[in-house]
């Protein structure tokens, strides 16, 4: 594919934002080249400069922002000299972009069809009818059922999955020579994902158009790229075809980002993720020489001194390390193993049967002409938690995952089912709870830009607890405070900091240290990692696997990233729709006989090692809203193995095997196993480092 | 405790960066100055003022400027100059105080209202908007009448038709904040809603209920100048420049300035205390909603 | 659809009935003794007596409030306490001419109003943004009898152009009565304009700002295509909101430019009426324009309504 001429060729790119300090070098010397019909991804953590790239390269800038240096030749046009009026020209009809947030991409006041048709009638001269038609033919294109009626819709009306076909359809629609896809599965469930990924590569090799593909997601990258380019703090780091690089690593960055994703088949009992220490510099306070070399494990005198340039080290595979020779030697991960530790059941901290929780879906007028009616967000679940034992909750946004652990620490009202904690009842409300049981449960939750009063320093918010709930005297909280943030390992000025003076990592483990203040038994991580880089993921995952050991504390770690899940937890258990379908040990899980939605979910996971090759096992459609769930198995409107009627009007049986493992389907656990073969995951270890 | 110097320093920082901020941008910078200025007249102006500002001279009625009064004679020989640089404190204090009234029970309506939810939030955001339907100088006009009107009613009518605006302001901010992490964080370890209130929830409030405030007062002061325009508010002789806008168009005719330095007076304060209101909001709130 | 505006309705329906124990509440007890204030100071006991039994106002707080409301509703909206005539015709007379001149003044300053926060919006923080966002900040702060008396000195008196009295005959048709229409309407426009130019720029440039719009100029679509579709049209949705907000003011400088140009419409008949201590003026004008100003804000809502799609089709 190299061979051919390239579509899009970036030579020496340097993008300059003006800002009040000065210029900003936010890309620096970045070339690349992409071919008709190669998927070029580009990789990197936020801060390094991928989406200015991006937007740098259709010269779509800010006003502050300029092009100081380089060439970007789209077949032989030069965008970077284009005047106005003609680089709008060559915006919609020779490069279009599918941007990352499908919900605000898309004009909430005009129908779906127009805004697919627009771009045509403006480009290819089309009038309003045939522009019309081939909107609804580029909607059937990109599967879209029914695409005549979502023709006619407004965006409110269709899902995040959808959506995102929309844009799609409207980026094809104009047959483009080069597209920029700017993490475009980003805000989707993992099986959307997937099924969005699929249809883009089927449609690639049909159109033929060049894809720089935008991600911080190396999984998604090795799914459907062809070539990847790490970008780091502005500058590519390492670019090569996508086995070779993912094979080889031959850049520390590369390396160590690699190192950061949990992988799928071993867990915190076997390894530590590696992680990369400190921070991604400014552009305007780089190292004088190699500017990965600050994080950089193999960093010797030379790399301090004069900034590597990208050299050819393979087979158009470049990297800008000096010290390839001895990467090549290490190819094989250094992993640190851990000692197994030995299982041994520890006593039972938290028992929740039946717990279901019905939301009122409005009242007033609405209620009286429509009946009431109520969201089941949780319905019918029951769990049971040890110390020292981690028990993992996955399924897609909007299953209930998140009531359910709301319910559990009593931040949410159960409306039905008990809940004892070490044998004792526990009151639905947290605002009835007695403090000796309120510090016993503690919660680390999601979005680490709220998780602290900004008005508040740190280390009161550590502090608050210790008085509050173990009455402790001012000195030994201060001792104490001290000790927590160093069980962290933040720094001890950072305690009279204030969280605006964090970065997102940081403020998480404020939070982490702030829940063990209060020394619980029982911690809730609600999704506590998720809108991390992958680096700052895998120290926090690390970290939280560290304490457990130490404190004994059971976790609820509620996630959608199953790797994440597989990586923390010792028992897992799949959501989906408020009820609970399968539960296991991490280990039986991620083998078959699995319940075909689990089934679905592992093989979305994106895991990053482009030789691994997934069974595709893909759902239809989207989630049924929880106001009006399906009779009998509520997966059967989606089940890829739905066997027959039984499965619309019967509520499936539980069905258990060795070890607790569990499973809810109408398919005997036989039949499962022999459906689902050796499991979707056996060719892990074959090839590469995996 | 060692944080002391820190703090100190930390809060030199961000004088400076305010003042920064203020200098960057001409319109607030004016806006503040001129508030500040009205603040030291309102001080000082009795003091500054050249004569009684009840003192008439029926001999010297309706004198243009001149050196003896430099904004000229009103209808009684009164001199308009020191009627209104005592005026001055008569218009803050009346519109300041009113705002403070609304901003205090507005604030407690809001905080309350917004944290408890249920009944007790509906029932006083219904009534809320009953009287916000009302247009506000219709009913300070109506409630004036029958409370009579006076210096203090002028306050109290002020203080009550601006409480909805506050509450409603606060009360959104409130319902924003009370489902943040930390929130719910202080609810998990059992703090009591008093705390949650006032040390979880109340300074965050804060940013917004001085923009809010600061609106407030910039509509009191354009309120309490109408109701006197129309008489219905402070009663003669006081020098509310309001009235004296009122009392001069029987004679503005043959004499302007009796009408111009009143008038502009409290068109240069409105406007002065506008654009601080909106510096404020850009300083504080970057990003923020509109006003509404 | 039919459903949001059933409760809309239901809603003005609560208001106005809150409303109007309010006026009745402010209006009959809290100023004491009503007959006195009718037969005023030197009134004899026994008359105060007979008025009051005339009145009702020996009967319960509530009756009294039933008898007046239901009166009102049916029409009969009592006699003027100083003329003696019924308050009805004058009210509605007085209505017309407001809602003319309130109309001008929509005329005026909305669609110039859009124009101008357009204007700015498009050249954010450019000089034309700061001329535009200081006038209209400027506009917004100066009280009507400020600027309408500066009016009439410079237009009115200096140059001549208009008449700088507008107490015409109430009777008079529009055309008629137009010349002196202008300068109110200018007037009242000025706060207005200010609000709907500061409002229709913040809502302009959260638009320029949003995803879809950046999608919308990536499709290379003029310039005037990305502004007519993609941004106007929704930032001007709440725009419709804004003007319906604003008619509270609206009403409020009504009254002001009316006292300054004497100009025969509601609010100088309310302000009248307080001089006067005439309370079935009072509460006959109160009602009306707090219904005026509900029945707008349904309005609006409705229009608002229409033009969302996410209300028009449900969600």
């Amino acid at each position: 594919m190299a061979d051919r001429e390239p579509v899009l060729k970036v030579e020496n790119l340097t993008i300059t934002y003006d800002t009040e300090k000065g210029p900003l070098h936010t890309v620096r010397n970045v070339s690349l080249q992409i071919a008709p019909g190669e998927i070029y991804g580009l990789v990197g953590e936020s801060g390094s400069g991928k989406t200015t790239f991006a937007r740098g390269v259709v010269r779509y800038l800010p006003s502050n922002g300029k092009i100081t240096t380089g060439r970007i030749s789209l077949s032989g046009t030069d965008l970077a000299t284009l005047s106005h009026k003609q680089i709008r020209k060559v915006w919609g009809s020779r490069v279009t972009m599918v941007h990352q947030d499908p919900n605000a991409s898309i004009n909430p006041s005009m129908l779906i069809g127009d805004q697919i048709a627009e771009a045509m009638r403006v480009h290819l001269g089309l009038n309003k009818k045939q522009a019309g038609q081939k909107a609804i033919e580029m909607l059937n294109k990109v599967r879209m059922p029914d695409p005549e009626l979502v023709a006619r819709r407004y965006a409110h009306q269709l899902s995040g999955g959808m959506l995102q076909r929309v844009l799609i359809a409207t980026a094809m629609a104009t047959n483009p020579e080069f597209m920029i896809m700017d993490e475009p599965t980003t805000a989707l469930d993992v099986t959307t994902e997937a099924v969005i990924l699929d249809l883009i590569r089927e449609l690639m090799s049909e159109y033929n158009t060049a894809i720089l593909f935008i991600t911080h997601n190396l999984g998604v990258i090795a799914r459907i790229c062809d070539r990847i380019g790490v970008l780091y703090a502005g500058e590519l780091m390492e670019e090569g075809p996508i086995h070779e690089v993912f094979r080889n690593r031959l850049h520390p960055y590369t390396r160590g980002l690699l190192g950061c994703v949990p992988r799928v088949d071993a867990s915190k009992k076997s390894i530590t993720l590696s992680s990369i220490p400190g921070f991604i510099p400014r552009p305007n306070q780089l190292p004088p020489g190699c500017i990965f070399a600050p994080r950089c494990d193999l960093v010797e005198e030379a790399c301090q001194l004069e900034r590597p340039p990208l050299v050819e080290i393979g087979p158009s595979h470049l990297s800008s390390c000096r010290r390839v020779d001895c990467l090549r030697t290490r190819t094989k991960e250094v992993e640190q193993a851990r000692e197994e530790r030995i299982e041994e059941l520890g006593p039972v901290v938290l028992e929740a049967r039946n717990i279901k929780k019905y939301f009122p879906f409005s009242g007033g007028l609405t209620a009286l002409v429509r009946g009431k009616k109520s969201v089941k967000a949780v319905d019918d679940i029951s769990i049971r938690m040890r110390s020292s034992f981690t028990l993992g909750i996955v399924g897609e946004s909007g299953c209930g995952k998140t009531t359910l652990a709301r319910c559990i620490a009593g931040l949410e009202e159960a409306t039905s089912g008990e809940i004892d904690l070490e044998g004792e009842h526990l009151d639905y409300s947290v605002s009835r709870r007695e403090p000796a049981v309120l510090k016993k449960i503690q919660m680390v939750f999601q979005n680490p830009d709220a998780s602290l009063n900004p008005q508040l320093p740190a280390g009161y918010s550590v502090a608050r607890p210790l008085t509050l709930l173990r009455n402790m005297s001012k000195k030994q909280v201060q001792e104490r405070v001290k000790e927590l943030f160093a069980a962290v390992s933040l720094p001890p000025d950072y305690i009279d900091r204030l969280p605006h003076e964090l970065s997102g990592g940081e403020k998480q483990r404020v939070a982490i240290a702030r829940a063990f203040a209060a020394d619980p038994v029982l911690m809730i991580c609600d999704e506590p990692i998720s809108s991390l880089d992958v680096s700052v993921q895998a120290s926090l995952m690390n970290l939280l696997a560290e304490l457990q050991g130490t404190a004994g504390t059971a976790y609820l770690f509620i996630s959608h990233d199953l790797a994440a899940v597989r990586h923390l937890s010792d028992w897992i258990a799949v959501v989906y729709l408020g009820r609970l379908w399968e539960i296991g040990s991490a280990e039986d899980v991620f083998v078959p006989p699995y319940h075909p939605y689990t089934e679905a979910l592992l093989s979305a996971i994106p895991i990053p090692d482009p030789d691994i090759e997934q069974d595709r096992i893909r759902l239809k459609g989207s989630v049924p809203s929880a106001l009006n769930v399906p009779p009998g198995c509520r997966f059967h409107t989606r089940c890829p193995r739905k066997i027959g009627a039984v499965c619309e009007t019967e509520e499936p049986p539980w069905r258990e095997m060795e070890g607790g493992h569990r499973i809810c389907c109408h398919i005997p656990i036989d039949e499962l196993k022999t459906l689902q073969g050796g499991g979707l995951l056996k060719k892990a270890g074959q090839g590469g480092n995996r | 405790m060692q944080k002391q110097p820190q703090e100190n320093s930390e809060n030199r920082m961000a004088i400076k960066k305010f003042f920064r901020r203020l200098r960057s941008n001409p319109t607030i910078f004016i806006g503040f100055m001129i508030v500040l200025i009205f603040l030291f007249i309102a001080a000082f102006g009795p003091f500054l003022a050249p004569y009684p500002y009840t003192q008439q001279n029926l001999s010297e009625r309706l004198q243009p400027p001149s050196d003896d009064n430099i904004f000229g004679t009103d209808q009684f020989g009164r001199d308009i100059y020191s009627r209104i640089l005592v005026g001055s404190r008569d218009v803050l204090v009346v519109a300041g105080s009113g705002t403070v009234l609304a901003v205090f029970f507005g604030l407690l309506l809001g905080l309350f209202s917004g944290y408890r939810g249920g009944y007790f939030d509906e029932v006083v955001m219904r009534v809320m908007d009953v009287i916000l339907s009302i247009p506000p100088l219709l009913l300070a006009m109506v409630i004036l009448f029958s409370l009579g009107p006076s210096r203090v009613n002028v306050i109290i009518v002020v203080g009550f038709l601006y409480i909805p605006m506050v509450a409603r302001v606060v009360r959104s901010v409130v319902l924003d904040l009370k489902t943040r992490q930390y929130v719910e964080a202080a609810r998990l370890r059992g703090e009591t809603s008093a705390y949650i209130l006032y040390k979880e929830i109340l300074p965050n409030v804060l940013p917004h209920l001085a923009v809010e405030s600061s609106m407030r007062f910039s509509y009191s002061i354009f309120l309490v100048a109408s109701l006197g325009f129309l008489g219905l508010g402070v009663q003669p002789p006081s020098p509310d420049w309001g009235l004296m806008v009122g009392e001069s168009r029987t004679w503005f005719h043959q004499a302007r300035w009796v009408l111009f330095f009143p008038a502009g007076a409290i068109a240069i304060l409105v406007v002065g205390v506008g654009f601080m209101s909106d510096g404020l909001r850009r300083m504080l709130l970057p990003g923020g909603v509109s006003d509404g | 659809m039919g459903l949001y505006i059933l409760r809309r309705l239901g809603f003005i329906f609560l208001t106005l009935f809150l409303a109007s124990v309010i006026i009745f509440i402010v209006t009959q007890f809290l100023p004491g003794d009503v007959a006195r204030i009718i037969l005023g100071q030197f009134a004899t006991e026994a008359a105060i007596d007979n008025l009051r039994e005339e009145l009702g106002l020996n009967q319960p707080a509530y009756r009294q409030y039933l008898n007046w409301a239901g009166g009102f509703i049916r029409g009969d909206w009592g006699d003027s306490l100083v003329s003696r005539m019924p308050v009805r015709p004058i009210v509605m007379q007085r209505l017309g001419n407001s809602i003319m001149l309130a109309g001008l003044a929509l005329c005026i300053y909305v669609p110039l109003g859009i124009v101008l926060g357009v204007i700015a919006a498009l050249k954010q923080n450019k000089l034309p943004d700061q001329l535009i966002s200081g006038i209209s900040m400027a506009f917004v702060g100066l009280p009507e009898f400020v600027s309408g008396l500066l009016l009439i000195t410079f237009l009115a008196i200096g140059a001549g152009w208009f008449p700088a009295n507008s107490s015409i005959d109430p009777d008079a048709k529009f055309f008629e009565s137009l010349p002196y229409l202008i300068l109110p309407a200018v007037t009242v426009s000025l706060t207005g304009l200010g609000y709907v130019a500061r409002m229709t720029r913040s809502g302009t440039i959260d638009v320029l700002g949003s995803d879809y719009t950046r999608a919308a100029e990536l499709k290379g679509l003029p310039g005037r295509q990305v502004l007519v579709r993609h941004v106007l049209r929704n930032s001007l949705l709440p725009t419709v909101t804004i003007v319906a907000m604003g008619i509270g003011w609206l009403l409020g400088g009504l009254i002001v430019t009316e006292a300054v140009y004497g100009y025969p419409g509601l609010g100088r008949l309310l302000v009248y009426g307080i001089q006067r201590q005439d309370l079935p003026i009072i509460q006959a004008a109160s009602m009306i324009v707090v219904a005026a100003y509900s029945f707008s804000n349904l309005a609006a809502d409705i229009i608002y309504g229409l033009l969302n799609p996410r209300i028009r089709v449900g969600g």
